[in-house]
This record gives C-alpha cells, structure tokens and sequence, in this order.
C-alpha cells in the first residue's frame, strides 16, 4: 500500500495540504535565548573555578619582583621554574628544609595502602551483604551506614588512645588503618547497591555450576564491576590524599602527609612569604587528584550513575 | 483445597520425589507440606500463575533456597542438605544467566572448571553439547554478541555439559518472542526425546504445559492442585481455579443451582434448564448451588438437534480470531462464549442455537469449587 502513495506525483496531496509547509527537522538558531543562557551560564560557572587556578599557576611561574607589582592577572614576563623547584626540594617546615617531597612519598605510601586496604576488604563486605544474606545481615549493614554519620571530631581522642595502647600512634601505618575504617561505610554502600543490582539469576547459576564464596567473587562478580571499582579507588585516592585532620592527629612530623606540609609551608611566620612557592606548592599537592579525575572522567562517571540505581 | 490423594503411592524409584516439603518466609507460608514424585526421564511442568510457588519449588529442589521443613531425594539420595553442585542437577534460568565477560565456549565449561575436570575431557562434553544445541559456530563469542535464542540454547548447554540426572528449567523461554518461543519449545521437546533425561520445567505459560508435559501439576498458594496428564487436566480439572486456568478462550462458567425432577439431575440457570443425565459424579450429588462449566469448543453450533442440551441465543460480540472465531452470547443473563470455525462467523444479533452434551461438562461446588 506504500507503493501506492509513492507514486503520487509530488505535492498532490490527497487533502489538499499547500506543498511548501515545514519539512524535515526544525531549524535551531545559533542565538536563540535557551542557547544564550545555557553556554552563558556554563561559561560564567566555568571562569569561576578556572580564574583561580589561572591565578596559582600563573604566579607560580613569576620571580617575587614581578608579584609585588601586584598584576596578579597578567602573565608571567620572565617564566621561571624556580619556586616549583623549591617548593618540591626545600622549602622548609620547621627544621627539616627538603621540601615538599618528604610530605609527597609519606602520602603515597599512606595512600596505597589505605586504598587497596579499604577497598578489599569494603568490596568483600558489599558482596557478602549483598549476595549471602547472613542472619542479621540488613542490622549489620545498619550499623555500618549509621556509623557514616558520627562526626569524625567524636572518635578523634578514642581512636589516640587506641592506637597508643597498640602501639602504633604516630606511624604510617596506624593512620592506614584510620583511612581504612572510616572509608569502610560509605565503600561497603557503593558496592553493596552496585553487587545486588547485578541480575540474581547469575549468582545463583554460578551456585549451581559448583563456585563457592570467593570462586563466584573472583570470578564472575569482579570481572563485572570494574566501574565501581573505579569510583571507589577515585572516591579513596582523592579523600585519603587531601586528608588533613587525620594526618594532623595520628602523625609526626617527619611522617606528616604532604597536605600538612603545605600547611606548615604556607603559613610560616618567619621571613618573606613567597607567594610563588606558595602556590607551587598548592599545585604540587593538588596534582595527584587532579590526575585521576583527569585520567578516569568517563569510568568514574558511568560507575557512580551503576553504582546509585539501586537502595 | 483438593489435594492429591496419596501421589506417591504411584511411582517406583522416583528420579526426584519431594515430600512435605514446606518453605516459609517468616509468617509468609509459600509453600505447604508439598508431596511430588516425578519418574525417570519424565517432563514435568510446574504451572501456575506468578506468587504460587513454582518458581520457589523449583529453586527448593535445586538447592539454592533453604526449606522449612520436609525432605528431598533425587535418585534416591536424600539431598536437603547439600550444595547445589552436588544435587546432580543442571538448571536453566528465564534471564539466561550467561556470565557477560566469557565466551560461549568459557560459559559452558565454568562449572566443569570449578570441578576440576581434566581440559580434554571438557573439550570432549563441550563439543557433544554444541553440537547437539547448534551453537558450535558461537563458541568463541561473548554473551552480548548473541540474539536471545542463543542465548538460550547456550543457557541450556551449560546445564547439558555438567551431565546431569535433572534438568531445571525456570521459566526459560519468557524472554522471547512468540515466534522464537514457539520454536524453542520444539527444540526443548526434540531434547527430551533425545536426552531421556528428568526434567522439571516451571512455566505460566498453559500452552507450553500442555505441549511438553508428561505430567502437569497446576499450582496456586503453595499447594498443588491437581497432578496429572495434560489431557486429563484439560478435560476432567479437579477445582474451577484448574479449569480457569487451563484452556484458552477460557471455560465458560454458568452459576446456578443444581436440582433434581422425579429422580434426573438437572442444572438450573435461571429458567434454563441442562439435564445432566449423562455427566459423571465425582460423588453422590447434593441439590444447592453451583457451577456449570463447560468449554468454548465443546459447544456445538447452528447444527440442529440431537444434543442432550440446546437453546438459542442473541449473538452479543464477535471475535474473529483467524483460525476460527469467539461468539458471545447471553445464556439466561450469563456471559457464554462459542468456538466456531472462521467460515461459520454469525453477524451481530443474529439469532443462533446451541447444542452440548453434559459429558464433557464439569460441574463444581459453588462454596469450595471442587469438582462434582
């Protein structure tokens, strides 16, 4: 029957309607008002967050005779490396003068750790919660979301003396296991709800098939949650590398993280501040998140739009 | 409810037999002192509407829930207590369940992997099963690269690899189309005859019931209606929920009451009279209220006299439906639906009679629904 309407010379219309009326898709204008406050808007929020790190990087790259004309938004005349030099090898924080880079491999191997750590153990409690419904499961999961609420402030002194009477207040590793414990509810959430909106069908095939606990966990559930994995190690490197409080209280200070360094370089009292090494410094911190986001944009986000479907 | 009367009693060395099996969650009973025996290389298909418990009894049987109380053998091995693996039984899932990150040829031999078993044995099941499913072409692709019948057949290679005594089939072919359904139900049929082996099949699908089964038994509230040969079921159903549910269009049902004139029962619907001198009681009758049913196709039409019953009616709606088609009519002022072939389609409001005989009628209780 479409055979028969083709061969209708064209504009005839059986009803008569005029030939020349709209056709195909609607035109869209370049200026119209939806565009004009769309870009306008993005391109207004954009500057907001980029001005300033226009600023950092830009004085950065100045010598101090040039900051203390005080054109904080004209670019560098001569370009200098110098403060980025000494911010990373010796700037110094009360006595030791090494620089940054101190603080810079206390925080990797505070990181590292605290991340595979936490993430281990948090994807194994996800998908126990999720797929092995133990008696008292939904309380133990309870439990572990409220403690997500207690503010941090609260077990501050608790987990000192804890850590004094075990031995290990003021090292590394006791303040991996502080990272690891507090990322352990907001991480057993993200893979608890991503595990159980995988199809149930498949766990149970793999029962069937013979694969126990960790046979079906390494090797049907991992395989399949690499996004999630992604997010999480995100979420970790990225709170774990800007921790300050922690640091701060279960540290040293030859075993501060860079973050309390910068503190400590930034807000010296004693002689000239430089402004150059300051912000250097501030970049250098600020490098390694800025990093992974850069690098997992797109997992990061497919995993937390996976990751949130389902309660 | 009617129960089966003893369904053990029948048969020797059951390949699964499942006794008072029951299954609460809770307060939630969902399934009640169950009692099944299905024979060696028999198909059984468990149907009922979503919520009765079929899918449940299924995943009892498998393992993969734990029961309340009762007891499951399959070939004559108590099995309650043990893991799915070790049950001997390979099941087939409505979703498919295929592992997304491995092959076909990976999906298959997960479980024998798992087992332990020597490569060139795996090599060999694999092989055997491909072949008998079509899908060697498909073994080095992934899941994602297959349409749904694949799939499917793949699904049903895994369970054939493992070498099992059961087949557990869990709804396998709703995700399809009617066309490919169709198709892989004749394959799923082929199978059986070709395997021999036992298997159980869970579907609320009646067609499907009736055209692989060798037993059905209907199901609804976590109890079994009524256990037997799709033929059987379809013409002597044992409650009205049973004869509701099989047979599309479905039964026609008349209210009425059932009475007795100078030593004949009769069935009065309003002031319609059918005698019922050759219908067969289950049991001596009782006159009071109940229900007449009798199926769409066993309704004879505009074929003159010479049936036990005839009257005539007002045509009210006309359904054509192809092959044949779906005449609505009023008996008294009850809904009654006629099956004619497509040639013999009646205008609106034509004036037709109708003729049935009471023997292939069911008559049940109005209160319990039992059969009479």
């Amino acid at each position: 029957m479409s055979d028969h309407a083709v061969s209708l010379p064209a504009g005839t219309g059986a009803i008569g309607l005029e030939a020349s009326g709209p056709r195909g898709p609607k035109p869209r204008h370049v200026f119209s008002r939806r565009n004009i406050f769309l870009y306008g808007t993005l391109i207004v929020v954009a500057l907001y967050y980029l001005l300033p790190l226009y600023v950092m990087v830009v004085t950065s790259l100045k010598g101090m005779p040039e900051i203390r004309l005080g054109n904080i938004f004209s670019p560098p005349l001569e370009i200098t490396f110098e403060p980025w030099v000494k911010a990373w090898s010796s700037a110094c924080t009360g006595l030791n003068c090494d620089g940054l880079s101190r603080g810079f491999w206390n925080s990797v191997r505070i990181t590292v750790p605290s991340v595979i750590l936490s993430i281990a153990i948090a994807s194994v409690n996800g998908y126990a919660l999720a797929n092995w419904r133990f008696k008292g499961a939904d309380t133990f999961f309870v439990i572990l979301i409220v403690g997500a609420f207690i503010p941090y402030q609260v077990m501050i002194y608790p987990i000192v003396i804890i850590l004094r009477e075990v031995g290990l207040y003021g090292s590394l590793s006791g303040l991996v296991i502080v990272h690891s414990i507090f990322g352990m509810p907001i991480l057993t959430l993200l893979f608890r709800n991503y595990f159980s909106s995988m199809p149930e069908e498949l766990f149970r095939a793999a029962r069937v098939d013979g694969a126990g606990f960790w046979g079906i966990y390494f090797r049907i559930m991992l395989p399949m949650s690499l996004p999630i994995f992604v997010v999480a190690i995100i979420l970790q490197v990225t709170g774990i590398w800007n921790d300050f409080l922690f640091g701060v209280v279960y540290t040293r200070p030859d075993t501060y993280p860079m973050t309390v360094q910068l503190n400590n370089i930034v807000n010296s009292v004693q002689g000239v501040k430089e402004y150059n090494v300051n912000m250097a410094a501030t970049i250098l911190t600020g490098l390694v998140p800025l990093v992974v986001y850069f690098v997992s944009g797109k997992l990061f986000v497919r995993g937390i739009a996976a990751g949130a479907v389902k309660g | 409810m009617t129960r089966m009367e003893n369904p053990s009693g029948s048969i020797q060395n059951p390949s699964v037999s499942i006794q008072d099996l029951s299954l609460n969650f809770g307060a939630v009973s969902v399934l009640e002192t169950l009692n099944i025996d299905v024979a060696e290389g028999e198909f059984i298909v468990l149907l009922g509407p979503s919520g009765c418990g079929k899918s449940t009894l299924l995943n009892c049987i498998a393992g993969l829930l734990d029961v309340s109380d009762g007891r499951i053998f399959i070939k004559g091995k108590n099995v309650t207590w043990e893991e799915p693996k070790d049950r001997g039984i390979g099941m087939v899932f409505q979703s498919y369940a295929l592992y997304p990150q491995m092959t076909v040829e990976k999906n298959l031999s997960f479980g024998l992997r798992v087992a332990g078993i020597a490569k060139d044995e795996i090599a060999k099941r694999i092989a055997r099963a491909a072949e008998i499913l079509q899908i060697e072409p498909l073994l080095q692709r992934k899941p994602s690269a297959l349409s749904g019948g694949q799939r499917q057949r793949v699904a049903i290679g895994r369970a054939l690899v493992r070498d099992v005594d059961v087949f557990l089939f869990d709804e396998p072919l709703s995700n399809l189309d009617a066309k490919l359904r169709a198709e892989l139900r004749v394959e799923i049929k082929l199978l059986h005859s070709k395997l021999q082996n036992t298997m159980i099949y869970v579907t609320h699908d009646q067609i499907e019931a009736m055209t692989l089964a060798d037993r059905i038994a209907v199901m609804k509230g976590g109890v079994i209606q009524q256990l037997d040969a799709p033929q059987t079921i379809y013409n002597r159903p044992v409650n009205r929920f049973v004869a509701g549910f099989l047979g599309s269009p479905a039964m026609n049902f008349l209210d009425g009451r059932l009475e007795k004139d100078e030593g004949n029962w009769y069935f009065a619907v309003e002031d319609v009279r059918i005698p019922l001198a050759t219908y067969a009681f289950e049991k001596e009758p009782v006159p009071g209220a109940a229900v007449f049913g009798i199926r769409p196709e066993h309704v004879a039409f505009n074929s003159g006299a010479g049936w036990p019953f005839t009257a005539t009616s007002n045509v009210v709606v006309v359904e054509p439906m192809g092959s044949d088609t779906l005449v609505w009519l009023k008996l008294g002022n009850q809904n009654f639906t006629v099956r004619v072939t497509s040639e013999r389609t009646p205008n609106n409001a034509d004036t037709v009679s109708i003729g049935f005989d009471p023997t292939r009628a069911s008559l049940f209780d109005a209160a319990t629904g039992a059969r009479l």
